[in-house]
């Protein structure tokens, strides 16, 4: 059973978040004495719309931007006892690695403050890391729950494509967004999941198949499951990470489970697909945030044309500026085939990889990403390093496979590692139930509490 | 040497549903600006579109009446410019995989091609004030229909014609209430000229034309245009132009170099659009028959003038109406007689939709089968129908109230024309003197004496016999 106290929770926020910046916004509300007995406290990222906060998504352009409805994961999770006692801080309409692309300020690690919580769902991470909340929502488009999840070291779970609904949900990149949890053990992953996940006629792309019980049976082990570790991902890996993962494998193996390599040889051009895919889209999604009908308008606009220029010039921050145009280039006319077509084709050839390997193998396992929690302001500058952070998550986005970050120990400076589980569409069970063997191995997760 | 006109038309049809494209918002027209709107076609963060079945089934049922091949799969797309009466800064429409394709519409002795039918969604209004502009945004999301032709049309009366059959069609399957003046269907047209046999010239689109007038004058103006050009040695630029009916000119809008590049691509909200192929059969049985079958069946099993199927199927409503009175009468010659000549002009004369009138197929039916049977003559018929038409009272009862019902028997006019004959001996004995135009008199005075409630044919036959016959 997820379980807290919300003053509790509002409490260890007052004290705690000065130093991370975990929240954009804490909620007022004068918690009543008594809390239902089932409540908890929970974390959302602010990309969720909800109707008591506002939604900035990271953003300017939202201004004080209040939203007429509940996202639907949001509506959920109130009717299941979840008390939102904030809404987390995310890279500018949760495009970003590290959370510096916030127009609120950057959030801090909760192990080390020198350095980043990850990116995009950083705030939601963090929060739960540093034990101001049990769990929280955060967003994944290619890896934004489970790189800051690794960053933390904590559990971070991103669903199949359309296992939770998408509405409510502010569109970064339609075909590969999904609201993914965080918790600090697998069973509240498991458990929050199952109050998300379902169908939702208010979202086309929301799936019909049946919500497993994810708990029923998450401690049978691993005995005989059959685990693939995608050796084009781990190939080039060295150093501290390849050591940590090789040793999460052993943790497999001496569970009984039949540990093979695994191939899945278009895995390399995820992140060229992930970027042409994600931005063009995103190009287009972004289009409403246009200063006619909510958010911020440009106070010297005069005409309809400095309307669009200048608030969206105003409102959008580099980043989100860079990836509009990217995107607006890899859909125009003229190199559509050569970009977005292409990637889309690639794409098609990558589902078609994992669909083979799983024929073959119950799960997947990578590392959650190449290097522990990189240095405030190390990659800001830089967006291709930055971009590298999602080589390993990015791939189960643009299959719309499940995948989690499970944490697996630490560098040698003390920073979380995490390995990552990837399962096949809607086999969140068996990722639940691998991920859980580990965690009873491992117990990585009592340095977190 | 002459120019000749090719002509294509792009025609917006609003769909008939009740709410909009892509969420559950009234399309009703009229209402306060910006009430019939929510969060999906505000296009406020988060919110998505669900596909409107209903939008689907109509634009189905017109690519079968069309004789399009309805796709089994088709995909929504998202067209990207910025304007603000579109909210999301796309709009959703279908580009490489329509709905319908091929398809064709018999227009007179002429088949127009249609390339394709697919469905998108409208744009709001703006409303531009001295210093200001408004944005209404209730019919943004409504769904709408785009059918497109082939470049088979050579003049602008083709053209027109072409229009009015479209609108009829679609009005026939419910499709599109077909109501111009509120903005139900809109038609661009591309004209280009050429000479006869050479390759196609370059075109130019005329926007928005909103009546088969307008439509008319604009192509004749864009043929005059470009005539104009290349008469003079010019050469055409492909470009977009603006109707403006008051002036009656096209204007150009802008031209190929500055047109948007739309940057269309598969809208990843929305999931490829599959049509079981038993969903369309069903559809299928809910297409009615359309005018062209009408025309000949009524021609073939009613021997009704080509003329009168013409004017008996223009509307639907009109044709149903007229079907059901024949079934009803069981006498396709009478009704159509009857909705032709008199419900037509009492529609006309009181300005009334078929929906309002009170004479029922059933009514009309039953008054003709009291004429058939003889209960009540031609004239009272008349006289019946219009208070029918008034009083929404069934015929029998308005025979009854008014004493109309015809009498037919033998010896009661014989009774009648006696007393005629022996009040007139002036005038029986012109008529044996050989005046024989008298006839008509003494039969009226007969009439007259029955309250014009006499069988007329028997009244005829009745004085014709006393006449002839050795004096009574
Ligand atoms: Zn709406």
């Amino acid at each position: 059973m997820i379980s807290g106290s919300i003053d509790e929770s509002l409490r260890t926020i007052r004290e705690n978040d000065g130093r991370i910046h975990a929240f954009l916004h804490v909620a007022k509300h004068d918690v009543p004495a008594i809390q239902p007995a089932d409540s908890f406290p929970v974390a959302i990222k602010d990309n969720l719309v909800t109707t008591d906060m506002p939604t900035t998504c990271g953003s300017r352009i939202l201004g004080e931007f209040y939203s007429p409805f509940d996202a639907t994961a949001v509506a959920r999770l109130r009717a299941a006892g979840g008390v939102i006692v904030g809404k987390t801080n995310l890279d500018e309409f949760a495009m970003g690695s590290s959370t510096e692309h916030s127009a609120f300020g950057v959030t801090r690690n909760p192990w080390d403050d020198t350095r980043v919580a990850g990116g995009s769902s950083g705030g939601s991470a963090a929060a739960v890391a540093a034990g101001m909340v049990p769990v929280a929502l955060g967003s994944e488009t290619g890896g934004s729950v489970r790189q800051p999840a690794a960053f933390c070291g904590i559990v971070g779970v991103k669903p199949t494509y359309g296992r939770v609904s998408r509405n409510g949900l502010v569109a970064f990149a339609s075909s590969l967004d999904q609201i993914g949890v965080f918790s600090r053990r697998v069973a509240e992953s498991a458990e929050l999941l199952a109050i998300i996940a379902g169908h939702d006629p208010l979202d086309s792309t929301s799936s019909r198949v049946l919500v497993d019980d994810y708990r029923d049976g998450i401690d049978s082990g691993v005995s005989g499951l059959r685990v693939g570790i995608v050796g084009e991902a781990i190939r080039d890996l060295k150093g501290e990470v390849r050591a940590n993962f090789d040793a999460a494998v052993e943790v497999y193996r001496r569970g009984g489970a039949k540990v093979e390599t695994a191939h899945v040889p278009s895995i390399g051009y995820s992140i060229a697909v992930y970027y042409i895919i994600a931005n063009a889209e995103a190009s287009t999604n972004l289009s409403r945030f246009d200063g006619i009908r909510y958010g911020h308008r440009s106070a010297r606009a005069r005409t309809l044309g400095e309307i669009y220029f200048d608030s969206r010039g105003e409102g959008f921050g580099p980043e989100v500026k860079r990836r509009i145009m990217l995107g607006t280039f890899a859909l125009s006319s003229g190199y559509y085939d050569a970009y977005y077509g292409r990637a889309q084709k690639v794409r098609a050839k990558l589902r078609a990889d994992f669909a083979t390997a799983f024929k073959q193998f119950d799960i997947l396992l990578t590392p959650t990403t190449p290097e522990p929690a990189f240095r405030i302001g190390e990659k800001v500058s830089d967006p291709l390093s930055m971009y590298l952070s999602d080589i390993f998550t990015a791939p189960a986005n643009l299959a719309g496979i499940p995948a989690m970050a499970v944490p697996s120990g630490f560098s040698s400076e003390g920073l979380p590692l995490s390995l990552q589980i990837m399962a096949p569409h809607f086999q969140e069970k068996v990722m639940f139930r691998a991920a859980q063997f580990f965690e009873n191995e491992t117990a990585y997760w009592r340095a977190t509490t | 040497m002459t120019w000749e006109a090719v002509i294509g038309l792009e025609v917006h049809a609003r769909l008939l549903t009740e709410s909009k494209l892509f969420c559950g918002c009234a399309t009703s027209f009229g209402a306060a600006p910006n009430t019939h709107v929510c969060p999906v076609c505000l296009a406020y963060p988060g919110a998505l579109p669900v596909l409107n079945r209903r939008a689907v089934e109509l634009a189905i049922r017109m690519a079968i009446a069309t004789d399009c091949e309805v796709q089994p799969r088709s995909v929504f797309a998202r067209k990207n410019y910025f304007y603000p009466d579109l909210p999301k800064g796309y709009q959703i429409s279908q580009f490489e995989r329509p709905i319908g394709t091929g398809g064709h519409v018999e227009n007179g002795g002429m088949t127009v091609r249609l390339t394709r039918i697919h469905i998108e969604e409208d744009a709001g209004k703006l409303m531009h004030e001295s210093d200001r502009s408004l944005v209404d945004l209730n019919r943004a999301g409504t769904p709408l229909i785009e059918i497109v032709s082939e470049p088979d049309l050579r003049s602008a009366s083709d053209a027109a014609a072409y229009f009015t059959r479209l609108r009829q069609i679609l009005m026939y399957t419910g499709a599109c209430d077909g109501n111009m003046e509120e903005g139900s269907l809109r038609c661009d047209a591309n004209v280009s000229l050429r000479r006869p046999g050479a390759p196609l010239g370059t075109r130019s689109e005329v926007k928005n034309v909103n009546s088969f007038r307008y439509l008319a004058r604009a192509i004749e103006f864009e043929i005059e245009r470009q005539t104009a050009i290349l008469e003079s040695g010019g050469k055409i630029v492909q470009e977009t132009r603006l109707f403006d009916p008051a002036a009656g000119e096209t204007r150009s809008m802008r031209t190929k170099e500055e047109s948007h590049d739309y940057r269309y691509f598969p809208d990843p909200d929305l999931l490829t659009l599959e049509i079981e192929q038993s969903w369309i059969e069903s559809i299928r049985g809910t297409v009615p028959l359309l005018p062209r079958q009408r025309i000949a069946r009524y021609q073939q099993d009613y021997a009704i003038s080509a003329g009168d199927a013409e004017v008996l199927t223009a509307d639907r409503g009109i044709a149903d109406f007229f079907e059901a009175t024949a079934a009803e009468a069981a006498n396709a010659k009478s009704a159509a007689n009857w909705v032709r000549n008199e419900v037509l002009r009492v529609l006309n004369d009181r300005k009334t939709e078929l929906a309002d009138y009170r004479v029922t197929p059933a009514m009309l039916g039953r008054l003709i089968r009291l004429i058939d049977s003889g209960a009540i003559g031609g004239k009272a018929a008349k006289e019946v129908f219009d208070e029918m038409s008034e009083s929404g009272d069934q015929p029998e009862t308005i025979v009854e109230k008014k004493g109309l019902s015809q009498v037919s028997d033998p010896a009661a006019i014989r009774d009648a024309a006696l007393l005629v004959l022996e009040r007139n001996p002036a005038q029986v004995e012109q008529y044996r003197a050989g005046k024989i135009q008298i006839f008509g008199f003494l039969v009226g005075q007969l009439m007259k004496e029955m309250r014009g409630r006499a069988n007329a044919e028997m009244a005829n036959q009745v004085i014709r016999e006393l006449l002839e016959s050795p004096r009574a």
